[in-house]
């Protein structure tokens, strides 16, 4: 069935407005998505009527609270298909998620010669805790590299896997290039060397269906910001069985069974792993977002991305000038480009005079960019209320621009 | 001129182009164009500001008593603020440029048009002019 969008934008309203004495166009997707007016109420309803801290005082509104937050759990593992909500440990993002499961999983599973695997589209966030796990205990770092298209070279990765290969962290679908990775497979070939994989589902979340179960995969990390839900909350997945051999990440509240001077118990997954008072009123608006996305359905809205991500592709190539960047077979609404002649900061800010947001630069993903010889791109990025004719705006705007360059 | 004159000037020219940012931009663009070649050679890493996301390298030279300025840019927006700073500074004794307040910025509405990281680039910029300039004013100083 097709979406009807410009009902689905009257539940947005940041996005009625004019920037520069222009309509607002979003096309800054990938960094972080708008939120819809039913998250928004239930962030101020819960500090309204709710707050209280929770899983701890008996009291009414504490009760509450704990429901509240614990119903998000519930959604995320329905959201992603877990076996069960104490799979699901919640974070404040995927930058988080990644980095509990290096000082955790990393240092009491991975030793010296031990080897990592990630690839050159990694966002700085899957690449830097690996090289601080690496350079504290002697574990080596290998990296698939990519083709001209920014496919990861699949053959190349076989090739580096190994009986020392003890995980592979991978993204799924690449922010910088918008590129969706064989993740099934290459979980598949890393369970036979008996490798554990994470997958950096920070952009995958939002488009695909993401299953963990028929994935297989052993973590899955990924924010509620860019799923239309709250900044600074994020979700890690893990199989149980590896989540209870993990130590604890912090200590503090919650995490604990019992404390004493002489030793202390740690609590049950997952509140071993979320220590102190979390972040309860983000977690409660973020059902919202997860109901907003589910009463949609994941194929509804690839069906309209893809189809404006297509669309986009096609008006931009007509135009003098234009380079685009990350052209993979399998992609999510990720429209990379450069113009010839033009620095990309320049571009972003003609197209920002029009309204139009997008994002420039190297997208943290310096290395990528170093692979393909770029200092950076220009990066439109579609979400589920953005609409054709916001995209002939930017191509029209393109088009002027690369103009001054391209005569 | 004097310093204030030139900066009155460019505050009437960007008066003219209204508020429409779009025009402005290209307006800066295009000033950018009129910097004098920067020779490839001096595009080092002493020559680059630290603290511009875009890269800027920068220059001074004195002659009687007055500084010259030489820079460029690998952004267009950026060549273009910093011929701006060139009118206003260059040829200009080293005191008179330490001691410059830069008001046009402010007034020709700059941080809106480049944004907060990109103002923090021209603040880096004119930082690095001025310590130039009082370089050579303590040079000139001691060679009385
Ligand atoms: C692929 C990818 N991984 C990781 C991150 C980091 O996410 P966060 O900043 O929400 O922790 C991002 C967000 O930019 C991303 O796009």
């Amino acid at each position: 069935m097709s979406l009807n969008i410009e009902k689905l934008r009257g539940l947005f309203p940041i996005l009625h407005q004019e920037v520069h004495g222009k309509p607002l166009v979003y096309f800054d997707n990938a960094a972080t998505t708008q939120k819809p007016q039913a998250v928004i109420d239930a962030l101020t309803g819960y500090y309204q009527h709710d707050n209280a801290n929770i899983h701890r005082g008996a009291h009414a509104l504490a009760d509450r609270s704990t429901q509240y937050f614990e119903s998000t759990r519930e959604a995320v593992r329905d959201f992603i298909h877990a076996k069960e909500a104490a799979e699901i440990i919640l974070t404040k993002g995927t930058t988080e998620s990644i980095n509990l499961v290096a000082a955790t999983f990393g240092r009491k599973f991975i030793g010296e010669g031990d080897e990592i695997i990630i690839s050159t589209l990694e966002h700085h966030s899957n690449i830097v805790p690996w090289q601080m796990l690496c350079q504290e205990n002697g574990a080596i770092l290998k990296v698939i590299p990519i083709n001209d298209a920014g496919e990861i070279e699949y053959d190349e990765f076989l090739k580096l896997l190994s009986k020392r290969t003890k995980l592979v962290s991978i993204v799924h679908a690449s922010n910088a290039l918008g590129t969706i990775n064989p993740v099934k497979e290459i979980i598949a070939k890393a369970h036979e060397v008996g490798a554990r994989v994470l997958l950096d589902g920070a952009q995958s979340t939002s488009h695909l269906t993401v299953d963990v179960q028929a994935l297989d995969c052993d973590f899955l990390a990924f924010s509620a910001h860019k799923l239309y839900g709250p900044t600074g909350l994020g979700v890690l997945y893990g199989k149980r069985e590896i989540l209870e051999s993990m130590p604890p990440y912090q200590g503090g509240g919650e995490m604990i069974k019992e404390v004493s001077f002489d030793g202390t118990t740690y609590n049950e997954i997952p509140f071993k792993f979320e220590a102190g008072t979390p972040n309860i009123g983000d977690v409660i608006a973020f059902k919202k977002a997860l109901d907003f996305i589910q009463d949609l359905g994941k194929d509804a809205i690839k069906a309209h991305e893809d189809e404006l991500l297509q669309y986009a592709a096609e008006q931009l190539s007509e135009i003098k000038g234009f380079i685009p960047v990350g052209v993979a077979k399998d992609k999510v609404s990720v429209l990379s480009f450069c113009i010839n002649g033009m620095h990309p900061f320049d571009v972003g800010v003609m197209l920002d005079a029009r309204g139009i947001a997008v994002r420039t630069g190297h997208h943290c993903t310096q290395p990528l960019m170093k692979r393909l010889g770029l200092e950076g791109t220009v990066r439109a990025s579609f979400a589920v209320y953005n609409t054709k004719s916001e995209i002939d705006v930017l191509a029209d705007a393109v088009q002027k621009i690369a103009r001054i360059k391209n005569k | 001129m004097d310093i204030k004159e030139v900066q009155e000037e460019i505050i009437s020219e960007f008066d003219i182009l209204g508020d429409d940012k779009e025009s402005t931009i290209f307006y800066i663009m295009e000033l950018g164009g009129n910097l004098d070649a920067f020779p490839e050679e001096q595009k080092t890493e002493e020559n680059i500001i630290k603290g511009c996301q875009s890269k800027v390298w920068l220059t001074a030279s004195e002659e009687d008593g007055k500084v010259h300025f030489h820079a460029d840019s690998n952004t267009d927006i950026t060549k273009g603020l910093i011929s701006l700073l060139i009118r206003v500074l260059s040829g200009r004794k080293p005191s008179e440029i330490a001691y410059a307040d830069l008001y046009f910025i402010d007034k020709i509405g700059m941080g809106s048009i480049i944004g907060s990281q990109r103002s923090n680039g021209l603040a880096a910029m004119i930082k690095q002019m001025k310590l130039y300039a009082l370089a050579f004013d303590a040079k000139l100083n001691a060679g009385i």
